[in-house]
C-alpha cells in the first residue's frame, strides 16, 4: 500500500468528499519538521517516503517483525502502525538521529559493531532502536529479561546470540557513564 | 486502506457526538496497533477516525472503593508496570506482559485492550467469508484451519477467540467497565461485558456504538499474594495464547478461601465458571482438589479438527495454574509463569 494512493477510495465506505492532508508538525532527531500528510500516511511511510529516511525499514508492515521500530518521545513504538497525524508535536528518534553530531557511533550502534550482531542487516536498526528504548525503560537486568523485553524484533538471520552480547556490552557502558 | 477523515477529539463528549455523528461508520482511535492493522488489511473501512489518545484519561488512581482505577488511556505497559498494580493485581501485571511486545505494550491502551479483535484467520482475510467480519456470509474456521479458535461457547455462526491476556486477568479479578456515552455514565461489570457469538458474532460486546470507555475499576483483592497468570503459546514470547490460565486463591493455610479462574485462548470472552470456583471453597490446596475444577470448566468444551488438543491442554493448565498460586505469588518469576524452582 503507498501511502500517496489518495485515489484508492473505490468500493470503501461511503466518503463522498475526498479527506485533504493536514499540517503537523514533528521533531525528527533534533530538527523541527513541518509537513502535510494525509490522515492514513503511517509513521514509517513518512520517514522512508517524504524524508528520505530509509534507515528505519518495513519490514512486515503489521507490528510483527519489529524492523521499524522508532523512538515516540523516547519511547519505541512500531512506526508502521502509527498514523503520523497522530504525533503531531512529538519529537521522533530514527537509527539515522543516534549517532552524535560529530558523526560518533551511539553506543548501542558500537556495541552492534563490536559484537558483529547482524548479518544481513534489515533488521538491524530496528533492533538497535528497540534495544536504546529497552534500556531507557530500564528493564535490561538478566539474559532472560533482554530476550524477552527484546521479543518484538524478529532476526531473520539468527544473530540473536551476539545481539544479546552486543546490548549487554552498551548496557555497561551506559551503567559505567552513569555511575 | 481505504481514504477516511480524520479529527482529534478535545473532550470525552466531542469524542462521543463525533462517533454517533459518523453513525457506525466511525472509529475510535487511540494506540492504534489492532485498528491500523485492520485498516492495512481492509477488514476495517470506516469514513471517519477519531483520535481520542489525548484525552485526559491515562492516569491509574485509588478508586472509592479501596480498589484501582485505571484510566482507559493508559498504556499497557504503564499499567503492567504500575507499583500498585504490581504489588495489589500481580496476575494482571504478569498478563498485561505476557501479551503483545514491548513496542505494541508502549502503544496500546487498556481501554483498546478490551475492545481489540479476534486474530482467527479467516477474519483477516477479505477474500474469504467470515460472520463476524460480514454476518451471513458464512464460517470457514469450523471446516477449516481452527487450531487457533475456540473450545468453549462456540457456536454454528463464529467459533472466534478473544485474543487478550489483560482482559483474562480482569475477568478473573471481576474488575468493572466504566462508560460513557450521549444517556450519560454507567458501569459494566466484567462478566457482562464481552458476549458469546451466538447468531451475532458481529456483536463482540455490551458497549454501545456511542459510547465509550472512560476507566476499568479494579475493585479491592484478597488474591496479590497467590495470583497467577499462565500462558500456553507456540513460541515462548510474543505469540497468542493457545490456553491461558489467570488462577487467584485466597488462603487461610492451606486451606482455600475462595478462588478466581479465567480461561483465555479458548472462547469468544474471558471464560470463567463460578461453579467450578466454589467447588475450592474450604477444600484443601492440593491437585486432586484442582483436577474436578479443570474438568467441570472444561465440561461443555467441543472441539475441531484441529483444536482438540485445548480441552486436555487446557485442564491440565488450570491445574498448573493452581498448583503455582497455591505456592505464592512471590515464587513465581518471569512472565511466563515459570516458577523459581522448576
Amino acid at each position: 500500500m503507498n501511502a500517496f494512493s489518495e485515489l484508492d477510495v473505490a468500493g470503501g465506505g461511503t466518503t463522498t468528499a475526498l479527506p485533504g492532508k493536514s499540517a503537523v508538525t514533528l521533531t525528527i532527531n533534533g530538527k523541527e519538521t513541518r509537513l502535510e500528510v494525509a490522515p492514513w500516511t503511517t509513521l514509517l511511510d513518512l520517514l522512508r517516503e517524504y524524508l528520505d529516511l530509509t534507515g528505519t525499514k518495513k519490514g512486515c508492515d503489521h507490528g510483527q517483525c519489529g524492523s521499524c521500530t522508532v523512538l515516540v518521545d523516547g519511547k519505541r513504538v512500531n512506526s508502521c502502525l502509527t498514523l503520523a497525524i497522530m504525533k503531531d508535536g512529538c519529537e521522533i528518534t530514527t537509527i539515522e538521529g543516534l549517532a552524535g553530531p560529530d558523526g560518533a557511533l551511539h553506543p548501542m550502534q558500537q556495541a552492534f559493531v563490536d559484537c558483529d550482531a547482524f548479518q544481513c542487516g534489515y533488521c538491524t536498526p530496528g533492533q538497535i532502536c528497540s534495544a536504546v528504548g529497552m534500556i531507557r525503560e530500564g528493564h535490561a537486568h538478566s539474559d532472560d529479561e533482554i530476550r524477552e523485553q527484546m521479543s518484538g524484533n524478529l532476526c531473520r538471520c539468527g544473530a540473536y546470540p551476539n545481539i544479546l552480547d552486543a546490548i549487554k556490552q552498551a548496557y555497561a557502558a551506559t551503567e559505567k557513564q552513569a555511575a | 486502506m481505504i481514504n477516511f477523515s480524520y479529527s482529534r477529539a478535545g473532550s470525552v463528549a466531542e469524542a462521543v457526538g463525533a462517533k454517533g455523528k459518523a453513525d457506525g461508520a466511525g472509529r475510535f482511535i487511540a494506540g492504534g496497533t489492532n485498528l491500523v492493522d485492520l485498516l492495512k488489511e481492509n477488514v476495517e473501512r470506516p469514513c471517519a477516525v477519531i483520535d481520542i489518545s489525548r484525552l485526559p484519561l491515562k492516569t491509574i488512581e485509588e478508586a472509592p472503593d479501596g480498589g484501582l482505577r485505571l484510566g482507559a488511556l493508559a498504556t499497557n505497559a504503564d499499567t503492567a508496570y504500575h507499583p500498585e498494580v504490581q504489588r495489589r493485581y500481580p496476575a494482571l501485571s504478569r498478563a498485561i506482559l505476557a501479551g503483545a511486545s514491548a513496542q505494541l505494550r508502549n502503544m496500546a491502551t487498556n481501554g483498546g485492550n478490551l475492545l481489540q479483535r479476534t486474530r482467527c484467520y479467516y477474519f483477516y482475510d477479505v477474500a474469504l467469508p467470515c460472520n463476524k467480519r460480514q454476518p451471513g456470509s458464512g464460517c470457514p474456521a469450523i471446516k477449516g484451519q481452527n487450531r487457533v479458535c475456540g473450545v468453549l461457547g462456540t457456536s454454528d455462526d463464529c467459533i472466534a477467540t478473544h485474543p487478550s491476556d489483560m482482559c483474562i486477568a480482569l475477568a478473573a479479578l471481576e474488575a468493572a467497565v466504566r462508560v460513557s456515552g450521549p444517556r450519560g455514565e454507567r458501569t459494566i461489570p466484567f462478566a457482562e461485558f464481552h458476549t458469546l457469538p451466538g447468531h451475532t458474532p458481529d456483536i463482540e460486546n455490551t458497549l454501545a456504538p456511542d459510547e465509550i470507555i472512560t476507566a476499568i475499576d479494579l475493585p479491592p483483592s484478597p488474591y496479590a499474594g497467590h495470583s497467577v497468570y499462565t500462558k500456553v503459546r507456540d513460541r515462548a514470547s510474543y505469540a497468542f495464547a493457545l490456553v491461558s490460565v489467570a488462577a487467584l486463591l485466597d488462603l487461610d493455610g492451606d486451606t482455600i478461601k475462595s478462588a478466581r479462574v479465567a480461561l483465555g485462548g479458548v472462547a469468544h470472552k474471558p471464560w470463567r465458571l463460578p461453579e467450578a470456583e466454589a467447588l475450592l471453597t474450604g477444600k484443601t490446596a492440593t491437585k486432586e482438589n484442582f483436577l474436578p475444577v479443570a474438568q467441570a470448566l472444561f465440561a461443555g468444551a467441543h472441539g475441531y479438527e484441529h483444536n482438540f488438543f485445548k480441552i486436555e491442554l487446557g485442564k491440565r493448565a488450570v491445574v498448573r495454574a493452581l498448583q503455582l498460586a497455591a505456592r505464592g505469588t512471590a515464587a513465581i518469576k518471569g512472565v511466563n509463569g515459570q516458577t523459581a524452582d522448576a
